[in-house]
């Protein structure tokens, strides 16, 4: 089922299937936020926003507003 | 003059880019600002074996040559001039071994602008731990470089990068990725549009709004068989090579790197789980800042109080052994003083960076701004605002500097215009001597009226700038792309030497810049206090003595007598009085104009102004208490010091823009007068309003 990052729950993964290129900052891309990527959930700030992820191995923090344009497929419960 | 040759230090942040400078210069460095901004400047010198010596440029930290930052555009700027005098002959990129990955992405970066680089893997300590082996000679042919494989904590390797930088003519300068493989049309046309340039340093002038050399942007848009593409399409572009970059990384590391997860250890999940934990993250965060409140205020009380005494006796000292006359004056009551007022807050500048040094380094920093950014959102900060928020409660100069790093120019122009709000040191001595005067010593749930007011003061600080920083979110039409995106970093144990010259670096550089500016102003200050226009200055003593002369003063009530006529009559005294009508409404009469006007140098002057205005020849704070206890207010008759008057005047110091240095620094990072103008101009005119408001209901 493909959601938007903004719906992965804590310790869940996934793998990145597209990204808006136009909406998300070239930095978040270099970072290794690229389709075919894994990416999990470390850890929620209250309300779910800022998002601790760990994508391909880097760990960065993110908004909610920057993970709705990122699309995923989520892979293990 | 021996060989000398340019290196650059390139590398992501938390790589320990700064660790590898630091041993190969040790104390050989020095910091200051390329021309016109105020990204530092870090070099430093290192001899290389065979007696060539390095000279060695620590760039700021950047993910990629694509930059997004003030800091990161130094670092294009530099590798994209090859007349730059500090243009390197060698780079060196550093990278951490726990995020290989994403650290090569800018090595190939650099590699395709044909510079002879370096590859440093740092923190090989952590491989054992990490369960990470490395085929050095695979990827050194793969990345066509040379690779030093470097543990600053443990010390070692250093000496065999030394080797490597001095052979740099032996590397490969043969590109990474070819940039035609982007999109071959497009660099097709740009080659024949431009046959002598190289392709990817073509595509970085066109990607970056950046001048290199004699090809600017404009230039490449006005040749007529070549158009560039919508910034849409440029983007998608930088995506596509991002990815292509990435391949060829992975198709490195498959072979030439093994992680066995099975002897990881990961100490980062455990301590997460704490420290960004929703509730136990807050809990911790509050008892760090407790203890650097405590730090800041407590601990660093005693040198304070030392330095404080060594220049007064510096100063007592001056005035008795050299021959009296204008000089002697002002180096005792001007220059002295003044240094004083600068040293004085070494101790707790020194403390505050300790501690931000160690929480950055730690990489706890990281945690607080993912904790954060929520609710500083909604005021239209940033949870990277935090930092330079709570740096405020020592000094907003240091403050205001530690908002470089947040990438959203409003999110960052709000923090500075808010920041001289907190609660800053300086005024802390104005805060504490009204407070004693005004405020009963009752107690209320066992806490002090005293201490709990100053408590109240500091709350309205951070509400003062909270609630601003909102309004100017509403009111400031900046358009900014806000992105968010923050490393967090694994958790290290500081290196002491890189905090200690960080603290000393920072140090340093508060001490000299805006000691300039302090010092300057005490000069002024010393002068407009020590000279007057008419015969009421020029000849106070005769005219002290005569009117004293039947109540038979001792010697020193006398010279107290003439000092303050002095005063009075000395330009500042005058400047005093013409503003007397204007603070009259506040409850305050011209003493305290005075110490206002002086504070506006800098807040702390206040005490010292009434000290010598109310003719206290020691400046014991019990003496000038007492002294201003005793004041009565012209008009309206009573104590001038009550709690109306009282009140007014806190909150007046609270809300009132009364620090040059401050201003100064506001306009260096913004670049403009507009805006440290606009600060000064409403957060007085809000002063004002309250101070009069509050005075007004409480009378």
């Amino acid at each position: 089922m493909q959601v938007t990052l903004a719906h992965l729950k804590r310790g869940e993964r996934a793998i990145i299937v597209d990204v808006s290129s136009i909406n998300i900052p070239l930095k978040l891309l270099e970072m290794g936020c690229l389709p075919g990527n894994e990416v999990e959930l470390v850890q929620v700030a209250p309300f779910s926003d800022p998002m601790y992820l760990n994508i391909n191995g880097t760990h960065l923090a993110i908004r909610k507003e920057t993970a709705i344009h990122i699309i995923i497929e989520i892979t293990n419960e | 003059m021996s060989k000398q040759i340019n290196v650059a230090l390139i590398g992501n942040p938390n790589t320990g880019k700064t660790s590898v400078f630091n041993s190969l210069t040790g104390l050989n460095q020095k910091v200051g600002n390329y021309p016109g901004i105020t990204v530092e400047k870090k070099e430093g010198i290192c001899k290389l074996p065979r007696g060539v010596k390095a000279h060695i440029i620590d760039l700021p930290g950047t993910y990629s040559l694509n930059a997004s930052s003030l800091d990161e555009n130094v670092v294009i700027e530099l590798l994209l001039n090859k007349n730059d005098k500090d243009f390197p002959d060698v780079a060196v990129v550093v990278s951490d071994v726990e995020n290989l990955k994403r650290n090569l992405l800018l090595f190939t970066q650099i590699k395709d602008l044909e510079i002879p680089t370096v590859l440093v893997i740092n923190m090989s300590d952590r491989m054992k731990y990490k369960g990470i082996s490395l085929d050095i000679p695979y990827l050194e042919s793969q990345l066509q470089t040379k690779i030093a494989l470097v543990s600053t904590r443990k010390n070692e390797g250093i000496d065999n990068l030394k080797t490597l930088i001095s052979n740099y003519k032996e590397l490969s300068i043969t590109p990474c990725l070819n940039a035609s493989e982007i999109d071959k049309e497009y660099f097709d046309n740009l080659r024949k549009a431009f046959p002598n340039q190289l392709l990817y340093k073509l595509w970085l002038v066109i990607t970056q709004d950046v001048n290199f050399g004699k090809t600017d942007r404009n230039e490449i848009d006005a040749v007529a068989d070549f158009k560039t593409k919508t910034k849409a399409d440029l983007k998608r572009l930088q995506q596509k090579e991002t990815i292509k970059r990435y391949q060829f990384i992975n198709n490195t590391l498959k072979k030439g790197q093994t992680i066995d997860l099975s002897t990881a250890k990961d100490l980062r999940i455990k301590l997460d789980r704490i420290l960004t934990h929703k509730i136990w993250g807050y809990a911790i965060f509050l008892v760090i800042l407790l203890t650097i409140f405590q730090a800041i205020y407590d601990w660093s009380a005693i040198p304070m109080d030392f330095i404080d005494s060594s220049f007064a006796s510096l100063s007592e000292w001056t005035k008795n052994s050299l021959p009296e006359g204008a000089f002697t004056s002002l180096l005792a009551e001007g220059i002295i003083p003044g240094l004083g007022g600068i040293v004085i807050f070494i101790p707790q500048i020194a403390f505050l960076f300790l501690f931000i040094s160690v929480l950055e380094e730690s990489g706890y920093m990281s945690r607080v701004v993912f904790l954060m950014d929520r609710g500083m959102r909604r005021f239209g900060l940033s949870g990277k605002s935090v930092v330079p928020l709570i740096s405020g409660t020592a000094c907003a100069i240091p403050a205001i500097m530690a908002t470089r790093n947040i990438e959203s120019w409003k999110e960052r122009l709000i923090t500075i215009l808010v920041t001289p709000f907190t609660t800053c040191s300086a005024r802390l001595p104005v805060y504490l001597i009204i407070i004693s005067l005004v405020i009963p010593e009752g107690r209320f749930l066992g806490l002090g009226y005293q201490a709990l007011t100053l408590m109240l003061l500091y709350l309205i600080g951070f509400g003062a700038a909270l609630i601003s920083a909102m309004i100017l979110n509403k009111v400031l039409k900046i358009k900014s792309k806000s992105f968010f995106v923050v490393e967090m970093p694994n958790y290290k144990l500081p290196l002491i030497k890189n905090v200690a010259l960080t603290v000393v670096e920072k140090t340093k550089s508060f001490v000299f810049g805006a000691g300039k500016i302090i010092l300057a102003i005490s000069i002024v200050l010393w002068f407009l206090a020590s000279y007057g226009p008419g015969e009421e200055f020029n000849n106070a003593e005769e005219i002290v003595t005569e009117k004293f002369a039947s109540k038979h003063l001792t010697e020193e009530e006398l010279q107290n007598e003439i000092a303050s006529q002095k005063l009075e009559y000395s330009f500042i005294g005058l400047t005093g009085r013409a503003i007397e009508p204007a603070i009259r409404p506040l409850g305050y009469d011209w003493k305290i104009g005075i110490a206002i006007v002086s504070s506006f140098a800098a807040r702390e002057v206040f005490v010292g102004t009434l000290a010598t205005i109310y003719s206290v020849g020691s400046d014991e704070e019990e003496t000038i208490k007492n002294r201003m206890a005793g004041e009565v207010n012209p008009i309206l008759g009573g104590p001038l010091f009550n709690f109306a008057s009282g009140i007014s005047l806190l909150l007046f110091y609270a809300f009132a823009m009364q620090c040059m240095s401050t201003l100064a620094i506001v306009k260096r990072e913004t670049n403009s007068w507009k805006w440290p103008i606009l600060q000064l101009v409403l957060m007085s005119v809000f002063a004002y309003v309250v101070a009069f408001i509050a005075f007004q209901i409480l009378i």
